[in-house]
């Protein structure tokens, strides 16, 4: 066979096998390796809630996909271009991923009756899941792994642990990557605790590349070029670790101390596993009883004086609405991050969604009016959560962060930015030894001033119950009227300080697409790709839902339909048919647990055209 | 720093309880503490907090002339935490009832007391939901009549003083709505312990629940039916100061001084300070009419406390990392370079 090598703008891979087969790390060990090779790339687990689901079943297959490319990549890829299955089930998961012109790669040694059978295969797999046109690689990745550490000394166990090594060699064959970057990786990772594991690791590794250069059964390799970037200084971070960085930011330029009281929940229990690891830079975290207390020790620290966080996902959210309300009541500052997952309920806690707009938006009694407002991609959480605390903080109120399983755990290549470019934070603090009114407001921006527990001749009391300007009860009609319309007004005021909606494309039209939070990147694919088969239409993302930007309105004016496409049946569109009921509007919504296909959002910006 | 009185912490508000409600007697009794406390410990006044949750005795913070927030049902003890771990200098004070603290904020005030927080806890027992006009609460006695249980209840109540001790607490008192001078001395213990700090007040309900603690409180044979335990007295009681308890077996036992050969020297003396938990449960769980029923400071034992270690382990990780602003944070671990 002759082989050749191709160059490529992109692919996608997905790593897939067993919850305990280390697909994650594997999965995250490519991507960073392409990440500092210089490709733009994006990334998207997939994995189930089990930590150890059954061995070899569907549903405990946990997959990892990476898109990576010379040109700017903005998804995870819909369908991939190569499939690593490490077992049965994960092919049988995945199959419906496969491009067309797709590779696969097996781990030969699992195809066993047994294997097939806990997958609920037939003797005859590639038939059954119609993968025949396929590239099947078939390899006996297993027992390669044992042949490779047979003099190792290392025990079975440990060896079985390696072969996800061997995979990743293969896989850096086949996209001619460099591998300097895992043997640097694996010394930082054992070289101290481990040191016996360095170099069995890098054998296997090696091994595999070295297997997968000889069977003559790959047909061709690629290349990716990297892509064109900006200059500068470049990371990889995921959308729970850029929250928490941004939180952090936040706190550093408001000169004010952070505390996260939080709960573990699934997808967002990163962000205060990350706030836990920077004690240096002041943070304290507190893991509470549970999301009431969570939110609540947040409450009270935001009333001594700092900037004050609590971060949690949907279950966590509904628990927390009476705090949030008194958060509303008693005008402090206070960031609610919520990781959305899929719901009702409990439902699929590692599966994305966007099906927590409504309860942030209403899911208080009373009138009780805060900013959500939300992350469009992992990087962008780091703004998203640094102006978060920005509004918080100098609009004394609690502003909810909506973020998703997708943003949370999903990783892209992040352009580095200086904090001497970031604005100032500066809350509204009260004088000490001044008349202090707590609900005087600021006449503009309805924000009243901040005097903290230890600021003399400020004492004051606040709480759930309604006040009038100076502090006191009262339960009269006429200021309770006027303390709801200045609470609203406060949070409507915010729209003079966040940046007016832009739009991708021609400014009127027949159709604007309309999107936020974190479909941002499928959307502009999709909206690219109808543009370059030449029909015009334009896109427009909110990051901020409540208030909407200022020129909202104007901005829908100008196009005959707008076609609003959520990952939930219709919190958005309903919400702009309430505000805004001049407008066409139609829908394209999915609840599956997963992100848009950017072929979906094609189709459905066709069907509209 | 200038000498408060009690007039300093008395915020001009009106205070709205019930006439002859026992929470009127605790508030005095708070207010003329604090500027003990203050003298003794060199707070000054802005750095009190007083927090509450709701029910009655929750509206308590407005009637202090000090920063004050009234929170939501349940959830005093976690906002107390909040503002304590923030700001470990500020002095917090707490004011909840038993449905508060015990029923809807059971979960809160257990790991308050596990954790060790720093913050002193009034917990007003009237053994009824009082606000909600007189519905049983986690503390009422078996087969109480109330609205909620025109039967009689079929459940056990908590007693608070074993729950805290259960929880590790590290400060355990308990006193009666009436013991004015007893309280402020109570509250000043308090102030002075460093952790968490817990005050079961029993008060009456002089509308829903009146004279539940009155076979105990009545001035009649409230010497005969408490003990007030300090640390270092002996366990002596009774109107003319001649019953003390005996340790007997496993258990603890009234006596007579004079009857039997008992003499003073045979009876317990009170060590509140001491780590043996077992001694202090069982004080707190004598119950009329087998028993006096404790008074005073019953637990008050050293141990670090949570807002200490949070600052502390702050401090610690300041001093030896490589980051120390966000810039750094932002440019640690795996970086590349694009030129």
């Amino acid at each position: 066979m002759q082989h050749k090598v191709i160059d490529t703008k992109d692919v996608v891979i997905r790593f897939a096998g067993d919850s305990g087969d280390g697909m994650q790390l594997t999965g995250s060990l490519f991507a960073d390796m392409s990440a500092i090779f210089g490709n733009e790339l994006s990334t998207f687990p997939d994995y189930p809630a089990e930590i150890r689901a059954p061995h070899g079943t569907v549903s405990g297959v946990s997959g990892f996909q990476v898109h990576i490319g010379s040109e700017h990549i903005t998804t995870p890829g819909d369908f991939c271009d190569l499939l690593v299955a490490m077992n049965p089930a994960a092919l049988k998961a995945n199959a419906q991923w496969l491009k067309r012109t797709a590779m696969v790669l097996v781990d030969s040694d699992t195809f066993d009756e047994d294997g097939l059978k806990r997958a609920g295969l037939s003797n005859d797999p590639i038939r059954e899941l119609y993968i025949e046109d396929r590239t099947i690689i078939v390899a006996p990745i297993t027992s390669l792994t044992h042949e490779s550490l047979k003099d190792s000394g290392l025990d079975r166990k440990t060896i079985d642990k390696c072969k996800n090594m061997f995979t990743l060699g293969m896989a850096c064959y086949i996209y001619n990557r460099p591998m300097e970057y895992i043997f640097q990786y694996l010394e930082k990772k054992f070289g101290k605790k481990k040191p016996e594991l360095v170099e069995p690791n890098k054998k296997v590794l090696k091994d595999g590349y070295n297997y997968a250069a000889n069977i003559q059964a790959i047909p061709n390799t690629y290349n990716i070029e990297p892509a064109q970037q900006p200059k500068g200084l470049y990371r990889n971070i995921t959308g729970n670790q850029a929250t928490a960085w941004g939180l952090l930011a936040a706190a550093e330029k408001a000169n004010l101390p952070l505390f996260c009281g939080s709960y573990p929940i699934t997808p967002a229990t990163g962000i205060l596993e990350e706030l836990a690891v920077h004690k240096s830079l002041g943070a304290k975290t507190v893991q509470a009883e549970d999301e009431i207390a969570g939110i609540c020790t947040a409450i009270g620290a935001a009333f001594a004086g700092s900037l004050a966080v609590t971060t949690t996902s949907g279950p966590g959210l509904s628990l927390k609405s009476e705090a949030m309300g008194l958060a509303v009541m008693t005008e402090l500052p206070l960031v609610v991050v919520d990781v959305q997952r899929a719901g009702p309920s409990t439902g699929i806690p590692t599966k994305t969604e966007q099906t927590d707009l409504n309860q942030a938006l209403y899911g208080r009694n009373g009138e009780c009016p805060m900013v959500v407002m939300a992350a469009h991609s992992p990087a962008g959480c780091f703004d998203a959560a640094f102006n978060a605390a920005k509004i918080a903080l100098e609009h004394m109120t609690p502003v909810l962060l909506l973020t998703e399983g997708f943003l949370g755990n999903g990783s892209e290549p992040w352009l580095i930015p200086s904090m001497k470019d970031y604005p100032a934070i500066q809350p509204p603090f009260a004088r000490p030894n001044t008349e202090y009114k707590p609900f005087q407001r600021d006449p503009e921006t309805y924000v009243r001033k901040w005097a903290v527990p230890g600021m003399a001749g400020c004492e004051h009391r606040v709480g759930g119950l309604e006040k009038n300007h100076d502090g006191v009860l009262s339960s009269d009609p006429k200021n309770h009227a006027m303390m709801v319309r200045e609470r609203e007004m406060k949070v409507q005021k915010v729209a003079d300080f966040i940046p007016e909606l832009e739009v991708n494309g021609p400014e009127s039209g027949k159709l604007l697409v309309v999107g936020w939070g974190g479909t941002y990147g499928h959307l502009l694919s999709a909206v690219q790709e109808v543009r370059e088969a030449g029909v015009d239409v334009s896109f427009a993302h909110f990051d901020y839902i409540m208030p909407l930007p200022r020129n909202t309105r104007e901005v829908l004016s100008k196009f005959d339909k707008i076609l609003v496409c959520e990952l939930n049946n219709g919190h958005f569109v309903n919400y702009l048919r309430g505000l805004m009921p001049e407008f066409t509007y139609t829908q394209f919504n999915k609840v599956q647990g997963q992100p848009f296909l950017v072929q979906e959002i094609v189709s459905a910006i066709k069907s509209n055209l | 720093m200038p000498r408060y009185t009690f007039k300093e912490f008395k915020s001009d508000q009106e205070v709205r309880w019930c006439p002859g409600c026992g929470d009127h007697g605790v508030l005095t009794a708070l207010q003329r503490a604090l500027p003990d406390v203050t003298e003794a410990l060199g707070y000054s006044k802005e750095r009190y907090v007083v927090v509450s949750g709701i029910g009655c005795s929750s509206r308590l913070p407005y009637y202090m002339n000090t920063y004050g927030f009234h929170s939501i049902h349940g959830r005093a003890t976690a906002i107390s935490t909040g503002i304590k771990v923030a700001n470990p200098n500020l002095t917090v004070w707490q004011a909840c009832g038993d449905g508060d603290a015990l029923a809807i904020g059971g979960n809160h005030f257990i790991h308050a007391i596990r954790r060790n927080v720093d913050i002193n806890i009034i917990l007003f027992n009237n053994q009824i939901y009082g606000l909600t006009k007189g519905q049983y609460s986690p503390t009422s006695k078996f087969g109480v009549i109330s609205k909620t249980s025109p039967y009689g209840t079929v459940e056990h109540p908590f007693n608070p003083g074993s729950l805290v001790l259960g929880a590790k607490g590290t400060f355990f008192a308990r006193s009666l709505d009436s013991e004015l001078k007893l309280n402020s001395e109570i509250m000043l213990a308090a102030a002075k312990h460093d952790g968490c700090s817990v005050m079961e007040m029993l008060v009456n309900c002089v509308i829903f629940n009146d004279g539940t603690h009155k076979v105990i409180s009545d001035r009649e044979y409230r010497a005969d039916r408490t003990i007030i335990l300090r640390h270092g007295e002996r366990m002596i009681f009774g109107k003319n100061r001649d019953k003390g308890l005996v340790l007997d077996g496993m258990g603890l036992r009234v006596v007579t001084i004079g009857e039997n050969g008992v003499t003073e020297e045979d009876i317990l003396v009170h060590d509140a300070h001491s780590d043996n938990v077992g001694i202090h449960m069982m004080l707190a769980d004598m119950k009329y009419p087998d028993f006096p029923v404790a008074l005073g400071v019953i637990r008050d034992v050293k141990d670090v406390t949570y807002d200490d270690g949070v600052r502390d382990q702050v401090a610690d990780v300041k001093a030896k990392s490589k980051i120390q602003c966000v810039d750094d944070l932002l440019r640690s671990g795996s970086t590349w370079e694009v030129k």
